[in-house]
């Protein structure tokens, strides 16, 4: 944990536990409380300060000077205390060092690169849908969130034997470990050894196929633009970030459509809806709904001090939820184009991956509205509790063809 | 305010009046212009926001950065010495008068 920082009394107090398992299966009414209390808040239950409207989550997460990423962006000061893994060199550093890794992973994943994928993630996303008519009734979170990613991204960073439970069971223990010492975290840890295992020997350029995204970041290193270890680091982190994100967002999709049955209805009709329609889904239900930033300097935030080493919790799903920002902020409205949402973040550690993920979607939710007349619910839907990804367990679904 | 002018692919010209700071890209999508999409909301990573600047105008504006030159080569239209990601072009009283047109397509 932290050293306590004092924090100036004039800054509102929340004694929430944004952690709650409660909470983290259905954060809306943190998000209210957080939005409602101030434009910064101390959450004293964990000696952190925290941002849920939009003006100034946007402004502390895009200045990278003031508010770090070097600190680690979860709940650990890393200048206090050891990270449990070496630290990401492209998630958990500041430029310059960022600036050199991060040029080698936006080239591996550039529109241009990832537009050589879409007809095989077209291909999938057919055999898939195809798939789940048959089913007719399935869940929706291991049939369809779950499946599609695994079946493409495993494939296009080259690994040659993919495991679904090593690789989900990574990004969760990513994601968990941002949190504090609960029992999330404690639980995520618990089968870590061999997943840490499977994940580095899977990082090592003899496990990479060519022609995939880890073997374009291994020319990066032939070319001198990094070294070989720092390549295997950087395929670390397309393990950790590339999974359970796209199935979080893919099941938030799936959520979506089948409680808005209009809205599915409109996505039939105009097809090319598609990728904006993800970009709503993602602004109404964000699969990272927090991301913590360190102070690293005192400054202040609205007019309220910040001290040198504060965490301050941005909680990205409040703010693409911020009624000031966006009106009727509630409704899910796939006409909507939510320019400027912060679900893939924003700034210059905005999501590298963000160009892969709307390629997966659209070619998912292309794929259903050609063949899928109606998504309904057949059961209530189960939310899986993460101390920051924010994701389906289960969606009992029904599918009906055209 | 400084006034620009989209032209769209089949012609039709639209004159917008925006705030100085606001960005080209902006201003099409918060007046639901069509043809600029502006997917990534202005952090260089979709090239989704591609104009071709009206050639008067091209001296005018700041120079590219070396992540737009890059970001340029995945735009979807085909790309000329005038093309400019409309992210990085901020209005300012200085560009008044600027015309840029929207490519065919950005996907």
């Amino acid at each position: 944990m932290n050293a306590q920082t004092q924090f100036a009394p004039e800054i509102p107090v929340l004694d929430l536990d944004p952690f709650d398992e409660d909470v983290l299966r259905g954060p809306e009414t943190y998000y209210e409380a957080l939005r409602a209390a101030g434009p910064i808040v101390h959450l004293s239950r964990y000696g952190v300060l925290a941002c849920g409207r939009y003006s100034e989550t946007q402004e502390v997460f895009s200045d990278w000077e003031r508010f770090v990423s070097s600190r680690g962006v979860g709940v650990s000061d890393f200048k206090l205390e050891k990270p449990w893994r070496p630290p990401s060199i492209i998630l958990e550093v500041d430029p310059p060092a960022h600036t050199r890794t991060r040029t080698v992973m936006t080239r591996a994943m550039s529109p241009k690169a990832v537009s050589a994928l879409r007809e095989q993630f077209r291909i999938e996303a057919e055999a898939l849908v195809e798939r789940l008519l048959d089913l007719r009734e399935f869940d929706a979170v291991s049939e369809l969130a779950e499946r599609f990613p695994l079946s493409v991204f495993p494939k296009a960073v080259g690994l040659s034997d993919p495991d679904r439970d090593m690789l989900l069971g990574y990004g969760s223990l990513v994601f968990n470990a941002l949190g504090p010492e609960n029992d999330l975290r404690r639980r995520a840890f618990e089968n870590a050894a061999e997943i840490n295992a499977w994940i580095a020997h899977h990082c090592d350029r003899s496990a990479l196929t060519p022609g995939g995204f880890g073997d374009t970041i291994y020319q990066a290193a032939d070319n001198g633009d990094l070294t070989e270890q720092e390549a295997s680091m950087l395929v670390r982190s397309l393990l950790s970030a590339g999974v359970d994100t796209t199935v979080a967002g893919i099941g938030a999709a799936a959520f979506c459509f089948a409680t808005n049955p209009g809205q599915y209805a409109d996505l039939v009709a105009n097809p090319a809806l598609a990728r904006q329609a993800f970009e709503e889904v993602l602004r109404c239900i964000s699969p990272v709904h927090a991301f913590f930033r360190t102070a690293n300097c005192d400054t202040e935030v609205a007019g309220f001090a910040v001290p040198d080493g504060a965490k301050i919790h941005c909680c990205l799903g409040a703010a693409n939820l911020d009624p000031e920002k966006w009106p009727e902020a509630g409704k899910f409205d796939i006409r909507r184009r939510p320019v400027g949402h912060l679900a893939f973040g924003t700034g210059v550690h905005g999501c590298v991956g963000q160009t892969v993920a709307r390629q997966e979607a659209e070619a998912v939710l292309t794929a259903l509205a050609a063949r899928v007349a109606a998504i309904e619910l057949t059961g209530e839907p189960v939310w899986r509790p993460n101390n920051a990804l924010r994701s389906l367990d289960r969606l009992p679904v029904r599918l009906s063809p055209r | 305010m400084p006034k620009i002018t989209y032209r769209s692919a089949d012609g039709e010209e639209t004159t917008l009046e925006l705030r100085a700071g606001t960005s080209v890209m902006e201003g099409a999508v918060t007046n639901g212009l069509d043809g600029i999409v502006g997917e990534c909301g202005g952090s260089l990573m979709c090239a989704t926001c591609h104009v071709y600047v009206a050639a008067d105008d091209v001296g005018r504006l700041p120079p590219k950065s070396e992540v737009e030159e890059e970001m340029l080569e995945s735009a979807a239209a085909g790309i000329r010495p005038t093309s400019r990601l409309s992210c990085q072009i901020k209005m300012t009283d200085e560009l008044d008068g600027l015309v840029v047109e929207i490519p065919e397509s950005q996907y």
